[in-house]
């Protein structure tokens, strides 16, 4: 039946965009809150709304494109001259082509948890437990991940403004016109074509430019975020010393707490070791001499 | 087709990969299997209903489409991605079976020398399942050979793509003369230039993974000689 094919790929293209968020919101984690922010955005007003309700109303989009002629080929030819690319298309493609950046920095978040996994091993603190610890660490915006950040949403921006471009290219004015003239090969002459529901096409082009604009904006305060958080720390830095590197920095911290369980250890021996009394003895005898 | 399953085991044996190999996975899901679900078939999916020909004879229209698409592009490119997936699974076998064989060492040493170790026999079990082995010996050669055969597989199918839609472009127009057709008809094909579009994007995907997959051989080949 025709109605069939339809629900079933409804429910798998769901089941796609549920994996593409399972996967995207890992990084929300290290982002700021205005990233967090950006990420609810992007999934409720852009694919909540693309999944549930403007994927039906262009869903007849070609079946529904008429021309007034009974020329073979003529609805064809019109539709693909009219509609280079769905609406649809270029919104998921946007979606998706925008949300990659942030991979970028759980990537960069990866690199780092190896290397500290690395230095605790090498240290020989590699027990399962520590290594949880490194897993669930929340790493903080500064040094190198700070540019990497800047420069995944730089990327998210420069793809939104460039999909908002094309689409501008392609559709000039966001309003959906009921009636188009077309005259390509095969059809005739000038004949008329009607577009299937411009109105609700128009509703749904407009809110999602404005979910894009939104978008954009965040990006920007976002930059803007960064950029005077980190010249307050070099401001407020550089009153005290220079920080090291943060790999130096992890390793003394280590080294420290090496040192601080050593004489935890040491005490806690000499609280309960009453058999080891003898030798302490001695060895004060030993060292008065 | 159970994209998510094939993720689910992909992503198993991405503990063992390369870096490399870990961004040629999420090239793969994010911008081919993504958009080849969310988009691509939906722009295909009335290719055959919505494939008008200037003519009035039944069975026409059947034939013309079936001589100029013996393969749709969607089933070929699910075609590729389930081929390009495979040879992963050939590493993730090979450390199941090194597992398989560690466990048994394990188990022997632990009932012969009993419980003298610092830890229990379950923990190290445990640690033997979430160890990450080390790229080297037979596991290099089990992983080079699996990325040769993804690159391989790729240009392949990308040259198996390119020969029988002569090209990546779609054209709006095809002239066919088979029989039941009464003579030279047009056939006119639907949303040419929205296919043509994915399947020049398809096609840059694909060249991307092709070359992460040569700078991985590269970094692999790096690797063992400076070993």
């Amino acid at each position: 039946t025709p109605l069939a094919p339809p629900a079933e790929t409804d429910l798998e293209s769901k089941m796609n965009w549920g994996t593409f968020y399972a996967v995207i919101s890992g990084v929300n984690r290290h982002s700021t809150g205005i990233g967090r922010i950006w990420l609810s955005v992007i999934f409720i007003f852009r694919i909540l709304v693309l999944v549930v309700a403007a994927e039906s109303v262009w869903g007849d989009e070609k079946s529904a494109f008429i021309c007034n002629t009974q020329q073979p080929g003529c609805n064809s030819v019109c539709y693909d001259q009219f509609f280079p690319i769905s609406h649809i298309r270029l919104w998921a493609l946007q979606v998706i082509l925008v949300s990659t950046p942030a991979l970028l920095v759980a990537m960069h978040v990866a690199h780092r948890r190896h290397i500290d996994k690395k230095i605790l091993k090498r240290m020989g603190r590699g027990s399962p437990k520590e290594l949880e610890n490194v897993k669930n660490q929340k790493f903080q915006i500064t040094g190198a991940l700070w540019w990497t950040y800047m420069i995944s949403i730089i990327f998210r921006l420069l793809f939104e403004v460039a999909f908002l471009y094309i689409f501008y290219l392609i559709y000039p004015g966001f309003k959906m016109v009921r009636l188009v003239k077309c005259d390509s090969y095969p059809c005739p002459n000038t004949v008329d074509c009607f577009v299937s529901r411009p109105t609700e096409k128009t509703i749904f082009t407009v809110f999602m430019l404005a979910a894009s604009g939104v978008c954009v904006l965040l990006n920007l305060a976002e930059v803007a975020y960064l950029i005077g958080r980190a010249c307050r720390r070099y401001f407020a830095g550089s009153e005290n010393e220079s920080n090291p590197a943060w790999i130096s920095q992890r390793m003394s911290s280590y080294r420290q707490n090496e040192i601080n369980q050593l004489i935890a250890d040491h005490s806690l021996k000499s609280k309960f070791g009453v058999a080891k009394k003898a030798p302490t003895e001695r060895e004060d005898r030993c060292s008065a001499f | 087709m159970s994209w998510p399953a094939l993720y689910a085991q992909l992503v198993g044996a991405n503990r063992h990969s390369t870096s490399l190999g870990k961004i040629w996975l999420s090239v793969l899901f994010i911008f081919r299997v993504m958009v080849l679900m969310v988009a691509a078939e939906t722009v295909w999916g009335d290719e055959q209903s919505d494939f008008v020909c200037n003519t009035l004879q039944p069975g026409c229209e059947n034939v013309c489409y079936d001589q100029f698409f013996p393969v749709s592009h969607i089933r070929l490119w699910c075609l590729q991605l389930v081929f390009v997936a495979a040879p992963t699974l050939l590493v993730s076998m090979y450390v199941a079976y090194r597992n398989h064989g560690d466990k048994k060492k394990l188990l022997q040493i632990s009932s012969r020398t009993g419980f003298l170790s610092s830890k229990s026999p379950e923990e190290e079990l445990e640690a033997l399942k979430r160890r990450r082995l080390p790229i080297t010996g037979p596991l290099w050669w089990t992983y080079f050979i699996s990325v040769v055969a993804k690159l391989l597989i790729e240009v392949g199918f990308m040259y198996a793509l390119y020969v029988v839609y002569d090209g990546f472009q779609m054209p709006r127009l095809v002239q066919c003369d088979q029989w039941p057709c009464p003579n030279l008809v047009d056939c006119f094909i639907s949303r040419p230039t929205e296919k043509t579009i994915f399947t020049v994007f398809m096609a840059t995907a694909s060249s991307i993974c092709m070359v992460l997959n040569g700078a991985e051989l590269a970094y692999l080949v790096t690797k063992a000689i400076t070993r």
